[in-house]
């Protein structure tokens, strides 16, 4: 794998062996050292155009545990709030020897464009664009819906037939994309739900069924459901009336919570709006993974890290 | 006086002829003609078109130059077989007052390799809150007749009411960029699945269209002229298509890149496609190119639209909208819709050169080849073909969505005004076209 830069791409084989080596990174994560030696001399920069502290952080300690030095470079304050061009900021990490470029960036297709017009030779890797696509969350959702369904035994698995509603600001969501793409080839079944003005005009050829009413998707008994962030703003854009009607409709609250099978899995890809989009019972019920999701984020941005990195010259 | 004999040239009609130009005019137009101190130009295999015309071109200057010149812009114009343009007014200062256009209208003088006819902003500064000084610009030495805040809408209905009305006293014509502003604020692609996947801010079809409905009903109520920029969708055919059958006075126009490109393109992000209003579906060019050979789309328009390399060479929605396209407008006509017999050349000659000049009320080119006409011409050889590569580009923009690609046709000479500005595929040297 040169970069992942979306989910749409990847093959089922590639996203379970990525799953695999995430599997094998989480067990070092359990020994007294965490550290591998396997990215000893490699630069990875984690180019951070859009604030995300745990995004980052994540990617950081991805990097650092496989022993790759790890420089920040954060859009705020820097040469790029002055104007520099995304192409300006690629060539000053390429000059300065980066192996491994991660990339937050407000507009979507950048990384793509990163990876693709030549400016770097480096493995570039998509930490979130726009509303396209957020590929290391959508792995690291699947790999835990892996873990809680198959515990121990997850290597080798795939999540077929397994049922996932996704619930929330469809339109603006890179998680939500990502999600559906790779939910879909590792044969899961997703629901989208959401209010109409929350989903894409058009979803004619998306492997999903639409769903405008929670209540009906929770009576399907789903095996997972995950909730997204609302951001208030999109109230002003008159995409919903209130928060307190959005969370009325589309929350899982308590009474919601109840009528989930108890072994319904609940996640949030984070921050979280406790009482808005998900309540705090659910955030911090047994069921909730939410915890889970930010600890499976580090292995699984390390398998990224370690198979667009690792062993380039030798193979 | 200096007098040109093309021989066997191929008419619009596919008649063969010699033409005779002598001082500028078309004198004789007919087989076996002789005239011992003319210049020959052997035409053989030739097809000869009037000179074509473009409604829509950006020419950068006054505000721009680092995109396009008045210079470098017409020279792109000559090399696409072109010997009139008309410039948009969204250059800096805009313009909406006679002087900024008089200064384009002198500039085109200088250079010389093409007729350049400024276009006026509707309203002051392209805001959108008050009239420009139309009548100024229309009474000035260059005699505006079109007007157009291209790159922005307008969108306030009571403004183009009172725009329409307006330039009725001179006979001049608003040219409306048909984008609704809400509903397309940061729009970036078009919408429908693709935008969705992508993740790009989407450009609804309904935007165009919804606009183009007010428009054309506005018209019919104060009685005056419609033209609608670079329509791009399905639904706006069928809108101008029932105006044209209630007898509205509305003429429209397509971008060579709306007849032959679709949304697929932006698939890999790549800027060069980046235009407004944006690529759409293959469904949409389609309709366009059904609509141009019916006639309920009157003419091609470039939209020529140079931008310096940095405003493309950047991610997707940082980068600038538009393409360049005069210098390769004529062989993307014949690859869209005459490669596949939709439109015959003489269409062509109507589409590219006749109909444009007579929505902006050019005069010279309703006869087309013929005695007694202007001697704007261009001799196009239709068998040629080449990989279209930034060596065809003749301005200072290399922003071309057609770049690798197998084009067919070349402009081998281009008269403007009984002068050549190309010659054997060359452009002749400026300082002898400005002597001209």
């Amino acid at each position: 794998m040169r970069h992942l830069l979306s989910t749409k791409d990847l093959r089922r084989d590639q996203a379970i062996e990525l799953l695999d080596i995430a599997e094998d990174m989480a067990q070092v994560q359990g020994r007294e050292v965490k550290k591998l030696p396997t990215l000893r001399g490699k630069t990875v920069v984690n180019l951070f155009f859009e604030d995300s502290t745990r995004t980052r952080i994540s990617f950081e300690a991805a990097a650092k545990r496989l022993s790759a030095d790890v420089i920040n470079f954060s859009a705020k304050g820097s040469s790029v709030s002055k104007g520099e061009s995304l192409k300006d900021t690629a060539q000053t990490l390429q000059a300065m020897g980066a192996d491994g470029v991660v990339i937050r960036h407000s507009a979507s297709g950048a990384p793509f464009t990163l990876a693709t017009s030549g400016w770097i030779s480096a493995g570039v890797v998509n930490a979130g664009d726009g509303m396209h696509e957020h590929p290391t969350q959508a792995l690291l959702d699947a790999f835990t819906m892996r873990r809680r369904l198959h515990g121990a035994a997850s290597r080798g698995k795939a999540l077929d037939g397994v049922a996932v509603t996704i619930v929330g600001d469809i339109l603006h969501s890179r998680v939500a994309r990502s999600n559906v793409w790779l939910l879909a080839t590792l044969g899961a079944e997703v629901t989208l739900v959401a209010p109409p003005t929350l989903l894409p005009v058009d979803t004619s050829t998306w492997p999903v069924q639409l769903e405008y009413d929670l209540d009906a998707a929770i009576d399907g008994l789903p095996d997972v459901i995950m909730m997204l962030r609302i951001q208030s703003e999109r109230m002003n854009a008159a995409f919903f009336p209130t928060e307190r009607e959005y969370a009325r409709t589309w929350g899982l609250d308590d009474e919601r919570l109840a009528r989930l099978p108890a072994d319904t899995i609940v996640m949030h890809p984070g921050p979280m709006n406790r009482g808005l989009e998900i309540s705090a019972a659910a955030a911090d019920s047994p069921q909730s993974t939410v915890r889970e999701q930010v600890a499976n984020g580090v292995s699984v941005r390390m398998a990224a890290l370690y198979l667009l990195l690792a062993g380039e010259e030798g193979d | 006086m200096t007098a040109y004999l093309i021989t066997g040239a191929t008419l619009p009609d596919g008649t063969r002829a010699d033409i005779l130009i002598e001082d500028g005019t078309i004198t004789e137009v007919g087989t076996g003609l002789t005239r011992s101190d003319a210049s020959r130009i052997d035409a053989d295999g030739l097809l000869a078109l009037p000179g074509l015309v473009d409604l829509h071109t950006h020419l950068r200057e006054p505000g721009y130059e680092q995109s396009e010149t008045v210079l470098t812009g017409t020279r792109a114009a000559a090399a696409g077989g072109y010997t009139a343009v008309f410039a948009m007014a969204n250059t800096s200062p805009v313009a909406d007052t006679a002087g900024v256009v008089e200064q384009v209208l002198s500039l085109g003088e200088a250079a010389g390799y093409a007729t350049v006819r400024p276009i006026g902003a509707v309203t002051v500064g392209l805001k959108g809150e008050r009239l420009a000084e139309l009548g100024a610009m229309a009474t000035s030495r260059a005699r505006v007749r079109v007007f157009s805040d291209d790159g922005f809408c307008v969108a306030d209905p009571l403004l183009m009411r009172r725009a329409l009305e307006y330039v009725k006293a001179f006979d001049g014509v608003i040219a409306q960029h048909a984008q609704e502003p809400r509903l397309t604020a940061g729009a970036q692609m078009n919408e429908g699945v693709l935008s969705g996947e992508l993740g790009l801010a989407g450009w609804p079809a309904m935007a165009e269209e919804s606009i183009i409905a007010r428009d054309v009903l506005l018209a019919e109520h104060v009685g005056s002229r419609l033209h609608v920029c670079h329509i791009s969708t399905a639904g706006s055919v069928d809108v101008i298509r029932w105006a044209k059958a209630r007898g509205i006075r509305v003429t429209a126009e397509v971008t060579p890149h709306h007849l032959m490109l679709t949304e697929d393109l932006v698939r890999g992000y790549d800027a060069r496609y980046k235009v407004n209003p944006p690529l759409r579906t293959r469904d949409d060019v389609e309709a366009l190119r059904a609509a141009l050979a019916d006639g309920t789309i009157d003419i091609v328009a470039t939209d020529h639209a140079p931008h310096p390399v940095e405003a493309k060479d950047t991610e997707w929605d940082a980068a600038a909208n538009g393409m360049v396209g005069l210098e390769s407008a004529l062989p993307v006509v014949h690859a869209a819709v005459v490669a596949d017999g939709r439109l015959e050349w003489s269409d062509v000659a109507r589409v590219m050169s006749a109909r444009p000049a007579e929505i902006g009320r050019l005069d010279g080119y309703a006869a087309g080849i013929a005695p007694g006409a202007p001697a704007n011409l261009v001799l196009y050889d239709p068998e040629a073909s080449r990989t279209f590569s930034t060596d065809d580009l003749k301005g200072k923009g290399v922003n071309s969505p057609y770049l690798g690609l197998e084009l067919p046709g070349a402009v081998v000479h281009t008269l403007h005004d009984g002068r050549p500005t190309v010659a054997d595929g060359e452009l002749v040297d400026p300082a002898e076209v400005a002597r001209a």
